[in-house]
């Protein structure tokens, strides 16, 4: 058996806090909240937490994520009537809820739907301002723009379910309500709206880049922990100057599978997996009840399913 | 184009499982051993018996093809090849090729004198799949159990079985399951997002360091968990939503936990008469 296994961390060096990188002399005054350690978080990585650069989006975000949080508890609140007891005995079922359809996209009043529309105001202004943080911390170091552009196909997904397409269907009944069973039986009822949400050829896209980026993650840092003791989790020094665990690294999936990424080449694979899955999630949603109503029924048209289904039960 | 340009003194003899040197050799890119050798067996004779089936059906539409189970009637027992007993062998043959690549993973690790992490994490691949078509079948005392092998009527199945008891959504353990699929997937998006930015940042700039990694991260969220931290946090969560995914299944189908056509949906009733047993409900 091998000697060394890289679970976890068994010793842990601490110095004095890193405080990030000042290149040109401005960011450091910005940041925010003494840093502290944990030997816990230690076990598996950096024991160091903050500091921070909040600036003025990260505040704007913060503040209006705040928000939707408690105006959704608020929505939920006045569901039970008012009562903290209610509260927490139904707190998987109850939800701050879209408005009624008979309302379309105009505002309702506040209790009917009004006060959900002002909460989702605030979560989208909040998500956005995070979007333009994970740009400008990017670009105050001079690095690409990789992060920022992972994140708006996330935001991408969100916009479809959450604006595109209750615009398209012409009411903001299509949104999802805020709370954990009902958000689930959102999804459960547009599957069953439109004819099994199985036969969107974009969902099921969508859930291969799912499970691809979960296989690739495992395989990906599998390989970069197996190679630790010759420095595999050296990447960045690997992509420059490539050193026998990138060699090792490449040449297990090599004899494996008859092909191999770079060090580079592997991080193009799991960012585009990644995004892919939102990406090609959106579309999929996007065409829900509005290009086509019942996938299943299309699928029958194109060839790929057939009447009465392939498998009801055991025989 | 076989060998890459440091690939020759790799190249070299030793840590085989079985059969010493007898197959320790490449083809082309592919290191064959053993354990080769049993992964194209039983992946070559799986396939065959799916196309075989195929034929049988006289279905081509390879969105169609579909190898069924047995029937309920054959209970744990082998069923006869043109009603189920297909499904058997592939199901055997699917077991025999993917338990194989895995030992040849062992192999090629043992070979390059990496640790086991590659072949211990696609165990829990070979687990999830398992647990869909042995364990849980075995559990409910029937083949039938499994699911069909085809790529539209295996999404059918999973249609089927997750309304069999209710509504899937509510299984806690699936929740969990799905859970560590997306943050997988948006861990995965952040860690290649984060190497590809500092390996290529703007134009005119220097590449970046693992210094900047760790700003970025910090100014972003306050928190950089580190270039081994990460991988030990990704490897971990994706192999949680494969375990999860079979924990989730297998408990939905055996008469003593949850039997079939009893509900995700009511096993929550333990939460709000908590509250009315403890007099904390209105």
């Amino acid at each position: 058996m091998a000697e060394y296994h890289n679970i976890l961390t068994q010793v842990q060096v601490r110095g004095p806090a890193e405080m990030g990188l000042d290149e040109r002399g401005i960011v450091a005054q910005e940041r925010g909240v003494e840093p502290r350690f944990s030997s816990i978080l230690g076990y598996i990585g950096n024991a160091q937490l903050g500091p921070i650069h909040l600036g003025m989006f990260g505040t704007i975000a913060l503040f209006l994520g705040t928000a939707w949080f408690f105006l959704t508890g608020v929505g939920m609140l006045q569901s039970v009537d008012w009562s903290w007891q209610a509260l927490w005995r139904d707190l998987w079922w109850i939800s701050l809820d879209p408005p009624g359809e008979e309302y379309g996209l105009g505002f309702p009043p506040i209790w009917e739907g009004g006060l959900y529309l002002i909460a989702s105001t605030c979560l989208l202004i909040a998500v956005l301002s995070w979007w333009i943080r994970s740009y400008l911390r990017a670009n105050e170091l001079g690095m690409g723009k990789h992060v920022c552009w992972a994140f708006a196909a996330a935001i991408w997904l969100f916009l479809v379910i959450g604006l595109f397409r209750p615009v398209a269907m012409g009411t903001w009944s299509e949104m999802v309500p805020y709370g954990i069973f009902p958000h689930l039986d959102w999804t459960n009822y547009l599957s069953l709206n439109h004819g099994n949400l199985f036969y969107n050829p974009f969902h099921a896209l969508s859930i291969v880049f799912l499970y691809g980026s979960a296989l690739l993650f495992a395989m990906h840092g599998a390989t970069i922990l197996a190679t630790s003791r010759m420095g595999g989790d050296r990447e960045l020094e690997q992509i420059y100057d490539r050193g026998t665990a990138s060699e090792r690294a490449a040449l297990f999936w090599r004899w494996t599978m008859g092909f191999n990424a770079s060090m580079e080449g592997i991080h193009r694979w799991a960012w585009w997996f990644a995004i892919l899955c939102p990406i090609t999630g959106g579309i999929g949603i996007l065409l829900t009840g509005t290009v086509v109503d019942d996938w299943f029924s299309w699928a029958v048209l194109h060839g790929f399913a057939v009447e009465g289904g392939l498998y009801n039960g055991p025989s | 184009m076989a060998l890459l340009s440091f690939e020759k003194k790799y190249r070299v003899p030793g840590g085989t499982l079985i059969g010493r040197d007898l197959f320790d050799f490449w083809v082309g890119p592919f290191y064959v051993g053993f354990f080769g050798v049993s992964t194209i067996f039983f992946a070559a004779l799986g396939s065959i018996m799916i196309f075989w089936g195929a034929a049988q059906q006289g279905v081509w539409n390879p969105w169609l093809i579909s190898i069924e189970p047995p029937p309920l009637e054959y209970g744990l027992k082998m069923a006869p090849m043109n009603d189920g007993g297909l499904w058997q062998v592939i199901t055997l043959c699917a077991i025999g090729a993917f338990g194989s690549w895995m030992l040849r993973q062992v192999e090629i690790t043992r070979k390059l004198g990496m640790d086991y992490h590659i072949p211990f994490a696609f165990s829990f691949a070979i687990f999830a799949y398992v647990s869909l078509v042995v364990i849980r079948p075995v559990l409910m005392g029937a083949w039938a159990h499994g699911f069909p092998y085809g790529i539209f009527s295996h999404l059918d199945w999973v249609s089927y079985t997750g309304y069999q008891y209710g509504n899937f959504h509510y299984n806690p353990i699936h929740m969990l399951a799905i859970a560590c699929f997306f943050t997988t997937t948006m861990l995965l998006a952040l860690h290649g997002s984060l190497v590809l930015s500092a390996a290529n940042p703007e134009k005119g700039e220097e590449a970046k360091t693992p210094d900047h990694e760790d700003t970025y991260f910090r100014d972003f969220i306050g928190y950089s968990i580190g270039t081994l931290g990460i991988h030990r946090i990704g490897l971990f969560v994706a192999l949680s939503a494969g375990w999860w995914s079979g924990i989730c299944i297998i408990i939905s189908g055996p008469s003593w936990l949850m039997p079939d056509g009893e509900s995700w949906i009511e096993w929550w009733d333990w939460w709000p008469n908590f509250f009315t047993f403890a007099s904390i409900g209105g």
